[in-house]
């Protein structure tokens, strides 16, 4: 290779270097502006940017003095002394008395105010005010000063959300609602894949070829009449139509036909012989099914488990028509929803509730990361 | 919390125990009736033989006709009925849709959908695809261009809400789409309450979800081009673009199609994005939220939403009848 199309080459690289790095920035940065914002103080999250989480911000705030009734003799001169901060880090940049002069005096130095009184204000909020007379104003003096506010990082907003935003409930809500719309479709789809694959009865290659085109049906088609046949079920027996068996026998139905179809592939392309010799030693089809078949099917039903636990944890739609609003039914995804209109502008509220709701499917996502990969491109790529 | 929990936790075992024993208790009862003892066929094997398929199957059947087979026959029903189901009103309901502006609103916004959304997923897709395979970082940049898949619309929606948060002109502002907008001296804007570019402003949301699911495939599919083609063509003289346009495209070109269309689906059901960000407001209504809205506006008007199903069960047939069949050939060819 001669020296100019190396350099040619290393430009290329360059430029497919910064081309992908600003591409990945653009796509995390939105969440890694909501997750910074999660941990802020809720005051400064309202106030200024969450990119300028970690520089510290000026604040000009005022605090009163104490009253005549602390004072004290010392060496002669009347003396009030005190706080002015509580600990928590500010750091007091200048101080007055006057709100127009905010900058009069820097943090350390000794003021004298128009009565000959000394006052000395240290970083830390520490003041010590001097004086010949007695003092004998009502109030205590405002004292207006600037404030360096270092960045603060805690887990208050978690800690709101969770215990008086029902999060939390809603979090455990969805664990109930996903776990069975998970492990129920998948039992359900293992068996009936493996009579289409491996049992004889009439009817078999026209039944499959229908279930597999019931993937065309659009969750949409179904709700109308499930709503009120949910209804009127309620009605004649007496009991809520609104309910978690519900709501997991409507996600079964609805991941079945995708369950089923990926299933049977994936079981019919196991080698004919193991299946044969097992009858011939005289085991059941429930037999071959659970002690040979289902082990063999490991990676097909992790992909498709990974699958529908996504969708059934970020669904928003199934979980709107078949459980209701109240505390011990709202999943997260409704109960964000509910925030983004009732809490709008209290950002520490959904900033750390979004975060709740996607904690779970991330974690799923970067641990099982190769299977899901696998069940994507199984089902798009010729391989 | 702990009372909550158990709770929680009595409901999931009970509901998945019933369905074990469903299966474990019905082939029990089976072989205990039909139990053959001498080890020859006989007319009880023949038995069972016959009902342990359907035994298998029952569960999967039966909610299958409950969930999707009824559902779909009584929707087309009702959307000839009026909005309480009872009387019969002929196309009334179809007339009605047709002459509604906002029903011709959401037809709109979604053909805007349809041509932006899968089109610019699957460019960055492929642009990802390409890039990070060159690059010794490609692996860390495609798991984060992925992860948003995990995310849910409705959380992908605060994420994005607020990038596109607004505050008056005279106060910083925290979005850091205004923010960024201020840098270059403008005025900062409500983006998701502008007419026509709102719209635009949600696809984003979709499009930043869909690229991870795009480059997953083209990665692998890229991967699957022999590399002796590629360094024939570089001996050749043609440069990493030509070789992209002419070698690699054509190469995967039925992937690239199997991706549009699967975000083409995905798109005509797009429902949880409208109704957090917007509900439709500000002419960014879409079919699969109207529908949900006449499910419950005014004590729901079953007539209305059966017809708007039915529009986008028709959009959606044909792209997914298609999809199947080349998948099929494709596990054919394997």
């Amino acid at each position: 290779m001669n020296p100019l199309s190396l350099k040619k080459l290393s430009f290329a690289k360059i430029l497919n270097s910064t081309g992908l790095l600003v591409l990945v920035l653009l796509w995390i940065l939105p969440t890694v502006g909501l997750l910074v914002s999660s941990f802020r103080d809720k005051d400064q999250l309202a106030l200024s940017g969450w990119w300028t989480a970690l520089s510290t911000a000026e604040r000009n705030e005022f605090r009163r003095t104490g009253i005549p009734d602390e004072q004290y003799k010392r060496d002669g001169r009347y003396v009030i002394s005190g706080k002015l901060l509580e600990p928590g880090g500010k750091i007091i940049q200048t101080f007055s008395t006057n709100f127009r002069k905010l900058t009069a005096n820097t943090a350390g130095e000794t003021a004298i105010f128009k009565d000959g009184s000394l006052f000395t204000l240290q970083e830390n909020g520490d003041y010590e005010w001097i004086s010949a007379v007695p003092f004998k104003h009502k109030r205590g003096k405002r004292i207006f000063y600037v404030a360096k506010v270092p960045p603060t990082f805690s887990l208050d907003n978690y800690r709101e959300v969770l215990a008086s935003e029902g999060v939390g409930q809603s979090f455990i809500n969805t664990l109930k609602v996903t776990i069975p719309a998970t492990v129920i479709p998948i039992m359900i789809a293992s068996f009936a894949a493996y009579a289409f694959a491996w049992m004889k009865f009439p009817g078999r290659q026209f039944l499959f070829v229908f279930v597999v085109g019931l993937l065309v049906v659009p969750l949409q088609m179904s709700l109308i009449p499930l709503l009120s046949m949910y209804n009127d079920i309620g009605n004649y027996f007496g009991v809520a139509a609104k309910s978690y068996p519900g709501i997991w026998l409507a996600h079964t139905g609805f991941g079945l036909p995708l369950a089923i179809y990926l299933l049977r592939n994936y079981m019919g392309s196991l080698p004919r012989e193991i299946i044969e010799s097992a009858k011939i030693d005289g085991a059941t089809h429930f037999q071959i099914f659970t002690r040979l078949v289902l082990p063999l099917s490991v990676p097909a039903l992790a992909s498709f488990c990974i699958f529908q636990f996504l969708w059934v944890w970020n669904d928003l739609l199934v979980a709107l028509v078949f459980l209701g609003k109240k505390d011990e039914q709202i999943v997260l995804t409704s109960k964000l929803r509910e925030l983004l209109g009732s809490r709008g502008d209290n950002w520490e509220i959904l900033t750390s509730s979004a975060f709740i709701s996607i904690v779970v499917p991330l974690l799923v996502f970067f641990a099982l990361q190769r299977y899901f990969v696998r069940g994507l491109v199984t089902g798009s790529v010729k391989s | 919390m702990a009372g909550q929990l158990l709770d929680a936790l009595i409901a999931v075992v009970s509901g998945i125990g019933v369905c074990v024993l469903y299966f474990a208790g019905s082939n029990y009862l089976l072989e205990r009736i039909f139990s053959n003892e001498k080890g020859f066929s006989s007319s009880k094997d023949q038995w069972r033989r016959a009902i342990q398929p359907w035994l298998f199957l029952a569960p999967a059947l039966f909610l299958l006709s409950v969930y999707l087979v009824y559902p779909v026959f009584e929707t087309i029903r009702l959307s000839f009925f009026n909005f309480g189901g009872f009387d019969f009103v002929g196309l009334k309901n179809y007339i009605w849709a047709f002459g509604n502006p906002e029903f011709m609103q959401a037809i709109y916004n979604n053909l805007l959908w349809l041509v932006f959304v899968p089109t610019l997923s699957v460019v960055f897709g492929l642009l990802v695809a390409v890039l990070a395979d060159k690059v010794f970082w490609g692996a860390i940049a495609k798991s984060l261009i992925f992860m948003p898949m995990a995310i849910s619309f409705v959380g992908a929606s605060v994420i994005w809400k607020f990038v596109y948060d607004y505050r008056g002109p005279e106060i910083e502002q925290i979005g850091i789409l205004n923010a960024f907008v201020m840098l270059f001296g403008s005025e900062p804007q409500a983006w998701i309450t502008l007419p026509f570019w709102n719209n635009f402003f949600l696809m984003v949301i979709l499009i930043w979800i869909q690229t991870g699911f795009a480059m997953v495939i083209f990665s692998a599919a890229l991967r699957g081009i022999p590399e002796e083609s590629l360094e024939a063509a570089r001996i050749d003289g043609a440069n990493e673009i030509q070789i992209f346009f002419k070698i690699m495209i054509p190469q995967i070109v039925v992937t690239i199609m199997v991706v549009w269309t699967t975000i083409t689906i995905i798109v005509l059901k797009i429902f949880d994005i409208v109704l957090a960000m917007t509900n439709g407001q500000w002419h960014t209504e879409v079919l699969a939220n109207l529908m949900f809205d006449w499910m419950f506006r005014g004590g729901g008007d079953s007539g209305r939403g059966s017809v708007i199903a039915l529009m986008i069960m028709i959009a959606v047939i044909p792209i997914m009848v298609w999809n199947i069949s080349n998948f099929r050939k494709e596990e054919e060819g394997r």
